[in-house]
């Protein structure tokens, strides 16, 4: 029977989101063995996401609690998680693969010769044996794998798994982790950063998305795509072709390669709908495109499609929206 | 300073979805489609040329793990003025996993005298396991910065932007280190002049095999993972195509059709 470790991470004491997604993951591959689940919780003052761990189903959290773990130091962070790993005894360690588990998860894997998979949406349990279910080929086509290795270390693709909901009757016991840190292990010196605040929607957690691609061909359209969102109360992403031709920052790409997005509207306007653009809205609710080509792979994935150039759509979509919205308020008042 | 930017060839990773198979048999896609460089790579490969032009007495050396098929990546480095060009490969190595892949590579490295930066992608384009990079600076034993944007050498050290959570980090780093690279506007890859392709056409690739990496250990150049299946699943939506063909008029359905349906 496999032993499961989830890496739970924390911000500011509340677990993320895509921890909690890493936890209702983690509960359905143990109940697939009858075993339970085991978290790990990383930083300097972690009790309350500890607690939160256990209300969100693990049975007993791992508590790597050092001063020096305040913030993420991806040298720290990984001596810990091995520190961690190692003492839980665990076979099968999962993380997200989000920007830390990008850190990580390779790196950990070289270091305790486990097996790794990465971008993994789902398993399969027959006979204790274990699959590991992840597109490959940009989505375009699904793979099954089984480890070789007695050891696994599993990245899960954010977005694709409900996150577990707190139930706070539950108990479970908290183990600190024996960590042995040192500041010498941190050898790159950090000159700057800079963060947008944590009251700013970010792309993932967007509910209404207006996006646009190459096909708007200039980058002041995206001031119009900027109205429209703000009209619906929704954020602007955009294609990595949009964005590699610097109309917008990266960090509004949405993908494959960029935000991973699981809005309840996705509005693709002038976006062809490959398939590295197509993985990262595979969780979006509804989804509108407009494109002025009818046989635009977009229309495969979209549940509404106006095929014409945007340009003769946009400003009446605008103006209306302003209309109903507008109105809609004023009925709910 | 000895910068290796390690490359590989993939299957065109924009291949429409409609001309994309999987052959049962061998667990692969169907006839072949066209090789060419992974794209993130491809940046990588920019950004130590960039690098290299920038520091005196610098040299960028172009590294392969592949069949003799793939020295078409070694070929295009070389046309972007790649100082040298390095192909690793042993015909029992087929369908290794990134484990593999980055233990071969990090021997390779140290085999040719070892780098003090190592440029990767972050995610190949084919099969994007994003674990290459890391696997290879925990082998070499040194730092690894995953998600770079933009490198520049100032008052002698490497000043390194990587994108984080909610916006970016600038770090400056140590050698010797790992990067994966992503896209940016710094890193667009060059058309390579003409005189330069032509050259590298002359330029010779260096041929490693596995008996030449001395400290090689066979077991990790095993997959760490086997492949049991591959298929192309079918998740087409049957999307509703407003009917008309009045721009305006397309605009007040969809409008309304938002409301109707209650997504807004
Ligand atoms: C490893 C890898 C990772 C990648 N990751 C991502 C990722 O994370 N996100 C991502 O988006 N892409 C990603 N890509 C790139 C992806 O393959 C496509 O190249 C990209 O998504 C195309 O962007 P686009 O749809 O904006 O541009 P195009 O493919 O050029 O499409 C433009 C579309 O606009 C339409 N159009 C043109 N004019 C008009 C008009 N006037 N009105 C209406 N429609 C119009 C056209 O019909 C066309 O369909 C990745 C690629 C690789 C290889
Ligand atoms: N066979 C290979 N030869 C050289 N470099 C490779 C090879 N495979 C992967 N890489 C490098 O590692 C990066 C990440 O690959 P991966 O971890 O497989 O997604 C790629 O963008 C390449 O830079």
């Amino acid at each position: 029977m496999s032993k499961v470790l989830v890496y739970v991470d924390q911000l500011e004491g509340n677990l993320s989101s895509n921890a909690r997604e890493a936890l209702t993951f983690s509960k359905g591959l143990a109940n697939s063995f009858a075993g339970n689940v085991t978290a790990v919780v990383i930083g300097s003052n972690v009790e309350a996401a500890a607690n939160e761990a256990i209300a969100c189903g693990a049975t007993i959290v791992y508590r790597a609690e050092d001063p020096l773990l305040a913030d993420y130091e991806v040298d720290l962070y990984l001596e810990a998680l091995y520190t961690a790993f190692h003492q839980s005894d665990a076979d099968i360690l999962i993380l997200p693969f989000d920007r830390k588990g990008k850190d990580l998860i390779g790196r950990l894997a070289a270091r305790v010769q486990a097996s790794a998979i990465t971008e993994v949406l789902d398993f399969t349990v027959e006979d204790n044996d274990i699959k590991w279910i992840r597109p490959i080929y940009g989505d375009k086509a699904v793979a099954e794998y089984k480890a070789t290795r007695k050891k696994v270390v599993v990245g899960i693709r954010p977005k694709s798994h409900e996150q577990a909901e707190p139930d706070n009757a539950r108990a479970g016991e908290i183990i600190p982790v024996h960590l042995n840190l040192s500041n010498d292990i941190v050898v790159n010196k950090l000159i700057e950063k800079m963060e947008s605040s944590l009251s700013d929607v970010r792309l993932e957690d967007a509910n209404i998305i207006v996006a646009g691609g190459k096909g708007l061909g200039e980058r002041e359209v995206f001031e119009d795509l900027q109205e429209l969102a703000n009209v619906l109360g929704g954020v602007v992403g955009a294609s990595r072709a949009a964005c590699d031709a610097g109309w917008v920052p990266t960090n509004l790409q949405v993908g494959q390669t960029g935000a991973v997005v699981a809005p309840d509207l996705y509005i693709a306007i002038g976006i062809s709908g490959a398939s590295q653009h197509l993985s990262g809205i595979t969780s979006a609710k509804t989804i509108v495109a407009i494109n002025n080509d009818p046989d635009a792979p977009i229309f495969k994935r979209a549940n509404i499609g106006i095929v014409k150039d945007y340009k003769t759509v946009l400003p009446t979509l605008i103006e209306e929206l302003k209309k109903k919205l507008g109105k809609e308020h004023k009925t709910h008042a | 300073m000895h910068i290796v930017v390690c490359l590989k060839q993939v299957l065109d990773p924009e291949i429409p979805p409609k001309y994309f198979k999987i052959d049962p048999e061998t667990n692969r896609p169907e006839d072949d489609g066209d090789m060419v460089m992974d794209s993130y790579a491809e940046n990588a490969l920019e950004a130590a040329i960039q690098l290299r032009d920038s520091v005196e007495e610098a040299k960028v050396t172009a590294l392969c793990l592949g069949d003799e098929e793939s020295e078409d990546v070694l070929r295009r480095a070389l046309s972007f003025t790649a100082d040298r060009a390095v192909r690793v490969w042993d015909d029992e190595w087929e369908d290794l996993d990134g484990q593999a892949v980055g233990h071969i590579l990090a021997q390779t490295i140290k085999t040719i005298g070892g780098a003090d930066f190592v440029l990767t992608g972050y995610q190949a384009s084919d099969i994007e396991e994003g674990i290459v990079g890391p696997v290879i600076a925990e082998e070499l034993g040194s730092s690894c910065i995953t998600l770079v944007s933009d490198l520049v050498w100032e008052e002698n050290t490497c000043k390194v932007t990587y994108e984080t959570e909610r916006g970016y980090g600038v770090l400056e780093v140590r050698s010797p280190a790992v990067f994966t690279i992503v896209s940016s506007e710094k890193n667009v890859p060059r058309l390579p002049k003409v005189k330069d392709v032509r050259l590298a056409r002359s330029k010779p690739i260096e041929e490693i095999e596995m008996e030449d990496l001395e400290s090689l250990d066979i077991e990790r150049c095993k997959s760490s993972l086997k492949l049991e299946r591959v298929y192309v699943p079918s998740r087409e939506v049957a999307c509703e195509i407003l009917p008309g063909e009045d721009g305006p008029e397309l605009a007040k359905e969809l409008a309304d059709k938002m409301v109707e349906l209650k997504v807004l």
